[in-house]
């Protein structure tokens, strides 16, 4: 087990390698950072010392991948891939435009995203998988048909949708919540109410009709013939049998993003005004930040392959017969 | 008045999906086994009444892509790039008026200082220059409207029984939803040469002629984004399938990488530069429509490049299945080249998956191009799409009273569009998902 998970820790490695490659590209090598200058300075007026000025100022003023004026060790590491990229992999972000630090940022603005991200999955999950195995029990009938349409129906609205029409609604028509805003403690709870019901409707649509199909399938299984052979009722096969079987599908979707939680909603965050990652990385990108906008590339690559790894352990959880080696 | 036809970039793009799609019919018309699961479609009624909408939303984005030129004088032309849905929907497009005003209302939304005819200044609501010129007072408005919704009906179910009677459909649901949207859009004809149907925008746009724009971008976003997806994951996946060893290592990091990032991020940082790109490079466009043009299919372009991994996954699945069955390993001893397998044995094997999973990308796609125009890493804010329609009638909600015909006329019609494509990809799966068992 030990073994396992120290394996796949040093699979994830040229994986981050690659995002980080790929950012570094994407960042440096598509527009140099003579571009960046111009661009953030407005391009048309600019005199060549202002953007050597900027440069040097965000320690953009070395050569991309090697340096040829330093010496020994120095030859790597005093340059932009060095400094700028490859600092991410010890979680040194830098600093974004207006000076701040961003790890301490990332730091303190984790929480407030996961105060609306974790209530709104464990809330989901337990809500669309109870949706979808009624559904599934009354099968075929109308209340089943009835609930598919109305997936469907839900699917197909913008998420957007849900969000400005929640907030005109409950908080401008009928004054129940703030609109938007964040508070710490027991008081936040009046502002983080309508993102999380919001965030919970948006998801029904596509969540809970996935799990219908994921149980459907189950239904059709031999094991599920069996146990209704032997007499069991159908609510018993249902929740003992079927729930048990389905849960490798479901945790297949699932536990990949229970990391990413802490990225938060971009949506979500900015249209009430939280305090989270999502809205930063949102005003970040507005702003044109692109040190943030890449702090938050290679720590969203991080979080989803953790979740990749916790995906497998949950298996082993779940599932006696899966042994990890 | 001569003009010029104008090909954007993705005025081409969509002449290539429609070539495509052609022959891609024509194909499958000649060849009855590839024409047994579209019977199945066919058999559907949701699928045809949706595929009906979807025609008509089709219609309106074709005629908004034949682009030209209106030639000014020798060897000038206009700086607009206007669509032979322009020049059909002139009246909409040319009826501005000053700033917001309610569905069918003949005056302004907020109190203005006028003159009245004794050179009194009165605050009142000023009439529209063009909503309901004719019409003396608000009381004869209720009826003309009602005339006009008669007439439109009238005429439009006339058109769609012509419709029926010609085509000779037989199913009563596609019937019944063929005279709807015939009398829906005889009504709405009619009272749009002379009201604004859905209301004026804060520039005084009419908010109809937006929403009929922004279909192009929609279909745009959810088709033009195949063409990257489809030759990246096809070719890639089932060579990873194929081949493996190597090939499969190298195919897989390449996408493990890709799939890693979440998705919003890395279009946005695909987009910011982009944008980096294109501001310094203005000499690249030589008109406004050709610049958000160019935009809108790199959006596309990047749109498609992160999101081939899943189906690329899927199809290197189905090959590694594919390639152990006995009628390959046939071909192989019988020496046939790799390649002939591939493109003989192998992908018309795995096209089903590519179908359904291109029909049920579309959808989500269009509601994609929403929030991240939303988030500003979206179209061009100079061209017309639902996000950034969405975007400019956000903040008039906070508004007393609420001047809500904007949004409710790009979500209606993103629902209209989603909800069918949803219902069509759904028959579509069903059709030709070999899992589900028919008898």
């Amino acid at each position: 087990m030990i073994a396992y998970l120290i394996r796949r820790m040093l699979y994830a490695i040229p994986i981050l390698v690659g995002v980080n490659l790929l950012t570094f590209a994407l960042f440096f090598v598509v527009n140099t950072p003579d571009d960046m200058a111009r661009m953030q300075l407005g391009i048309k007026r600019v005199t060549p010392e202002a953007i050597r000025l900027w440069e040097q100022q965000k320690g953009y003023d070395k050569p991309l991948i090697f340096n040829r004026e330093a010496k020994g060790i120095g030859r790597l590491t005093e340059t932009i891939f060095w400094q700028k990229s490859a600092s991410m992999f010890w979680l040194d972000f830098g600093y974004s435009d207006d000076g701040r630090d961003i790890q301490r940022e990332i730091g303190a603005r984790m929480w407030p995203s996961l105060a609306i991200a974790l209530p709104t999955f464990l809330i989901g999950l337990f809500f669309y998988v109870s949706f979808a195995l009624v559904m599934t029990l009354f099968r075929a009938t109308l209340l089943d048909m009835a609930g598919v349409a109305l997936c469907v129906t839900l699917m197909s609205i913008s998420g957007l949708f849900y969000i400005i029409g929640g907030q005109f609604l409950i908080s401008k028509l009928w004054h129940l919540v703030p609109i938007s805003g964040y508070a710490g403690g027991v008081q936040g709870f009046r502002f983080l109410v309508l993102p999380v019901v919001i965030g919970l409707i948006s998801g029904i649509g596509s969540s809970s009709r996935w799990y219908r199909t994921i149980f459907l399938e189950e239904m059709g299984k031999d094991y599920v013939r069996t146990a209704r052979a032997k007499g069991l009722s159908e609510i018993r096969v249902l929740f003992t049998h079927v729930l048990k079987n389905a849960m490798i599908p479901i945790l297949t979707g699932v536990v990949v993003v229970i990391p990413l939680l802490f990225m938060g909603s971009l949506l979500t965050e900015s249209f009430f005004g939280i305090p989270g990652l999502g809205s930063y990385t949102i005003d970040a990108i507005n702003a044109q930040d692109f040190s943030i906008v890449r702090a938050m590339v290679f720590l969203g690559s991080l979080l989803y392959i953790a979740g990749l790894i916790l995906t497998d352990l949950s298996y082993t959880m779940v599932d006696p017969r899966v042994r990890l080696s | 008045m001569s003009f010029v036809p104008v090909i954007l970039w993705s005025d081409a793009l969509v002449y290539l999906l429609v070539a495509a799609g052609i022959a891609a019919a024509i194909y499958v018309r000649r060849h009855e086994h590839l024409l047994l699961p579209w019977r199945r479609v066919g058999e559907s009624s949701v699928a045809l009444v949706s595929l009906l909408v979807l025609s008509f939303f089709l219609l309106v984005g074709l005629l908004d892509t034949l682009h030209y030129r209106v030639v000014l004088k020798q060897g000038a032309y206009s700086p607009e790039v206007l669509s032979v849905f322009d020049k059909l929907a002139g009246p909409l497009r040319l009826h501005v008026e000053k700033t917001y005003s309610a569905p069918l209302a003949i005056s302004l939304y907020a109190k203005e200082s006028m003159l009245d005819a004794n050179g009194r200044v009165v605050r009142d609501y000023p009439r529209l220059k063009y909503g309901g010129a004719g019409i003396k007072d608000a009381a004869l408005r209720d009826a003309d409207v009602a005339r006009r919704v008669g007439t439109g009906a009238l005429l439009g179910l006339l058109l769609g029984g012509l419709v029926i009677w010609i085509s000779k459909a037989e199913r009563r649901a596609v019937a019944i939803a063929l005279l709807l949207i015939c009398a829906l859009f005889g009504v709405t004809l009619e009272l749009s040469c002379a009201y604004h149907v859905l209301g004026t925008d804060k520039v005084g746009q009419d908010v109809l002629y937006l929403s009929l724009k922004s279909i192009r971008t929609g279909l745009i976003i959810g088709s033009v984004t195949t063409l990257v997806t489809l030759p990246l994951a096809l070719f890639l996946g089932v060579a990873a399938g194929y081949f493996r060893g190597w090939v499969d290592d190298v195919i897989q990091y390449i996408y493990t990488v890709l799939s890693s990032i979440p998705s919003v991020l890395l279009i946005a940082a695909a987009v910011l530069m982009m944008q980096v790109t294109m501001d310094t490079h203005p000499g690249w466009f030589d008109t406004a429509a050709s610049r958000a043009d160019l935009r809108l299919v790199f959006l596309c372009l990047i749109l498609g490049m992160t999101s081939w991994t899943g189906l690329c996954r899927l199809l290197r699945g189905e090959t590694l299945k594919l390639r152990e069955m006995e009628y390959i390993q046939a071909a192989q001893s019988f020496g046939v080249s790799p390649l002939r397998i591939l493109t003989r044995h192998i992908v018309p094997n795995v096209m089903h998956i590519i179908l359904i999973s291109l029909v049920m990308d579309f959808s989500s796609l269009v509601l994609a191009e929403a929030v991240l125009s939303y988030v500003g890493v979206g179209v061009d804010p100079s061209m017309i799409s639902f996000g950034t329609m969405i975007n400019a009638a956000r903040l008039e909600m906070a508004r007393e009273p609420v001047v809500w015909w904007s949004l409710a006329a790009a979500f209606g019609f993103m629902l209209t569009l989603v909800l069918a494509a949803n219902l069509f990809a759904d028959s579509v799966r069903d059709a030709f998902d070999p899992r589900l068992n028919r008898s």
